[in-house]
């Protein structure tokens, strides 16, 4: 009885240190994103990406430094900035060295601010910021930092890429723009007046206006009044149910142009906009899946609907974001030192998957890569979204879109 | 012009899609004395039930539009039989917590069994063509649908009240239970009957608005708070009221989306002139509004209004 008593500590002994040998050497990585309340989708599909990528990237190829491996810890800020704030400081508690979030750049600018002044304190533990979805321009301009990477192209890129597109339409004449009234909604549409009126002075901005957000119960009067003006385009960065709402509203009132925006597709809009979508509903993004760039990006997408039934590759970034921290530790060779590990990651340029080059440009951390202008459709869809049989089907490439873009960024390097 | 007769007709849906929840808040309310919380939750359930019921069993719209309502119903009944009325005995604020937890739970177990996403819940292909056009704008033959289901029950539930045997003793249940429990009715039943009903209603709202508004677990949340307004200013308890402030709060919200009247223009109209640098100013965010962005808190604002003026509402006939 003692002998198997003994025996039986030996073994749960043996299991826990033989458990945490192995996990001290994953190299952790804090999610800190919305995993509760309304916003919650957006959240836990971003998390079921990063981890499908960490896996499928980096560990099922033996990893980094020569065999440790990646993991994701996930943390729920309940999309709040002071929630986060204390979810990142859970995380460096626990010895956590690379922080991603994306959704809301309010957010971001709260994290980038907070991992700054942490990283000027504490120099022995310093962290990594890695931002793969905040496009808010000033993160990378007048709030810019060393330890901040933004792994998505911000909005200003983005509606620079979109615009080039749009110019290209002769037969253009009116343009409607109608967005969430907060600071990304503002900036879509300044962004999207200055390009217009400097890349076609001839086409007319018939509507600016702005709707509260999360607050409209019925887009049709938007619709009516966006028909009447007589417009053939919309520009619209709205996302979430004010997406669904607004698109189906202005498509139902008899709406016979395109709908140009930011965030039209996955989490049930590409379900919801079905047939009636189909040649009006268009989306700017990196990271086309349809067509696929290459087999691998195909066995990828097919790999995480096969793990994640209902989830959608829906940021194409995250996958950009794990390879390139990988590559970035393996040249530093520690992952330890997020300072040699920022200075790897700045400059880097990387094979992306999804095809092309994606460079972080040294200056303002901010990736450069391929934009797609593509439309929702159910023809040559090879991975549709949702489960359903629509997708995204890329129309335009813009290659190395923004790669000039000017930037206000003054960073202080240690 | 075309475009006032096109509000006036998307004004005229969203309105009698409220009524059709507040009708059954405000009976419940003037019964029973209950605020029910959890109501838009029953409007969701009507919604998603409705989904279920159309597609997924192949009953089809009318299939979904019938059944899914006398579900919601009896799962209203047997929560008032079973849930409310033990709570009543202890006093308001307990059944006032009672369905404020249960609208929470009714929202946790629609996620857990349809999910976080909005769900493909569209309009039959028989009333998804546009009937008729106002200039540009098309109307869509669901909205005349909706407006005809939505008169339908009104005039019903009208008739039901006023010119009925179960009316007139809901009605004298209202003012003197006792009395009519004296009389050999069963006034707990009658209760639970109208609670029964009221939630259907709101049943059918959720069927019928599903397709058009969107299915997803945030619409009773969405739609709930504009309801308790709804009732507060048509008057708890009365139906015409419910009516009245319904058709009043749709069309103020549809007309305040559809004109971008700017407020700088109207201050300055009444004689104030804007200033210079407007980053200076301390009202900088007053002059920069328009009539759009402003919209949906006007209801709220005539919720504060009617209560400061008339704090019975419009048509109630409750002096506390």
């Amino acid at each position: 009885m003692i002998k198997k008593t003994k025996l039986g500590i030996a073994v749960t002994l043996a299991a826990t240190l033989s458990a945490s040998v192995a996990f001290a050497e994953n190299i952790k990585i804090a999610f800190v994103d919305p995993l509760s309340g309304p916003f919650a989708t957006t959240g836990t599909n971003g998390a079921a990406e990063w981890t499908y990528a960490a896996d499928v990237l980096v560990n099922d190829k033996g990893g980094v430094l020569g065999g440790k491996n990646f993991e994701i810890v996930t943390f729920d800020n309940k999309m709040s900035g002071k929630e986060s704030l204390i979810q990142v400081q859970v995380a460096i508690d626990q010895g956590i060295r690379f922080i991603a979030q994306g959704n809301s750049s309010g957010i971001a600018a709260a994290i980038t601010d907070a991992v700054n002044k942490h990283n000027r304190r504490n120099p022995d533990d310093r962290v990594l910021f890695l931002n793969y979805s905040a496009v808010d321009p000033v993160l990378t301009n007048e709030k810019c930092n060393f330890w901040h990477f933004r792994f998505d192209a911000n909005a200003d890129i983005k509606m620079d890429a979109l615009t080039d597109v749009m110019a290209k339409k002769e037969d253009m004449a009116k343009v409607y723009l109608i967005g969430q009234d907060y600071s990304f909604g503002k900036a879509v549409a300044a962004a999207a007046e200055r390009n217009l009126t400097e890349k076609r002075p001839d086409v007319e901005i018939v509507g600016n206006e702005l709707h509260p957000i999360g607050k409209v119960k019925d887009f049709t009067p938007y619709a009516r009044k966006i028909v009447a003006s007589g417009a053939d385009s919309v520009i619209t960065g709205n996302w979430g149910s004010d997406m669904v709402g607004l698109g189906k509203a202005i498509i139902e009132a008899g709406f016979e142009g395109q709908i140009y925006t930011y965030y039209a597709a996955s989490n049930g809009i590409t379900r919801t906009f079905g047939e009636a979508g189909k040649g009006h509903i268009n989306l700017v993004a990196e990271g086309a899946i349809n067509p696929p760039a290459s087999d691998r990006v195909s066995a990828y997408v097919d790999g995480f609907e096969a793990k994640y039934p209902d989830h959608d590759i829906s940021q194409a970034r995250i996958a950009n974001a794990v390879e390139m921290l990988a590559k970035a530790i393996d040249e530093a060779g520690t992952a330890d030192d997020v300072v040699k590990v920022a200075y790897a990651l700045e400059g880097m340029v990387h094979d992306s998957i999804w095809g092309g080059t994606v460079t972080m440009r040294e200056s303002d951390h901010q990736a450069i890569q391929n934009v797609h202008v593509a439309g929702h459709t159910n023809e040559n869809i090879r991975h549709p979204l949702d489960n359903s049989e629509y997708g995204l089907l890329t129309k335009v490439t813009v290659e190395n879109a923004g790669m000039d873009s000017p930037t206000t960024c003054e960073m202080k390097r240690p | 012009m075309d475009l006032i007769l096109v509000n006036l007709i998307d004004g005229l849906v969203f309105g009698l899609l409220l009524f059709m929840l507040s009708s059954g808040l405000t009976l419940i309310f003037s019964m029973m004395g209950v605020l029910n919380f959890a109501h838009a939750s029953f409007y969701m359930l009507g919604a998603y039930f409705g989904y279920q019921i159309s597609t997924v069993l192949g009953l089809g719209f009318i299939g979904g539009l019938i059944v899914a309502p006398i579900i919601v119903g009896i799962a209203g009944a047997g929560i008032e039989r079973y849930g409310l009325r033990r709570v009543h005995q202890y006093g308001h604020v307990p059944e006032l917590i009672f369905t404020f937890g249960l609208a929470l739970l009714i929202q946790e177990v629609v996620k857990l069994f349809w999910g976080q996403n909005q769900i493909p819940y569209f309009e039959p292909a028989y009333l998804d063509f546009a009937l008729f056009s106002v200039g540009d704008n098309a109307i869509k033959a669901y909205k005349v649908f909706m407006i005809f289901i939505s008169l339908i029950i009104f005039g019903g539930l009208l008739y039901i009240l006023t010119k009925t045997r179960i009316g007139m003793i809901i009605q004298a249940a209202l003012s003197y239970p006792k009395t009519v429990e004296a009389l050999g009715h069963n006034v707990p039943f009658i209760f639970m009957g109208v609670f029964g009903v009221g939630t259907a209603l709101a049943g059918v709202a959720g069927v019928i608005a599903g397709p058009a508004l969107g299915t997803f677990p945030g619409m009773a949340f969405t739609l709930g708070s504009i309801v308790f307004v709804t009732i507060v200013v048509g008057g708890l308890g009365s139906l015409w009221g419910a009516l009245l402030a319904s058709l009043l709060i749709g069309w103020m919200t549809t007309f305040a989306a559809s004109y971008n009247i700017k407020m700088s223009s109207i201050l300055e109209g009444i004689g104030f002139s804007k200033p210079e640098v407007l980053s200076d100013s301390m009202f900088q965010d007053l002059w920069t509004l328009t009539l759009p962005q402003i919209g949906p808190i006007l209801p709220y604002l005539l919720m504060v209004l009617i209560l400061v003026f008339r704090p019975q509402g419009l048509l109630g006939k409750r002096e506390s």
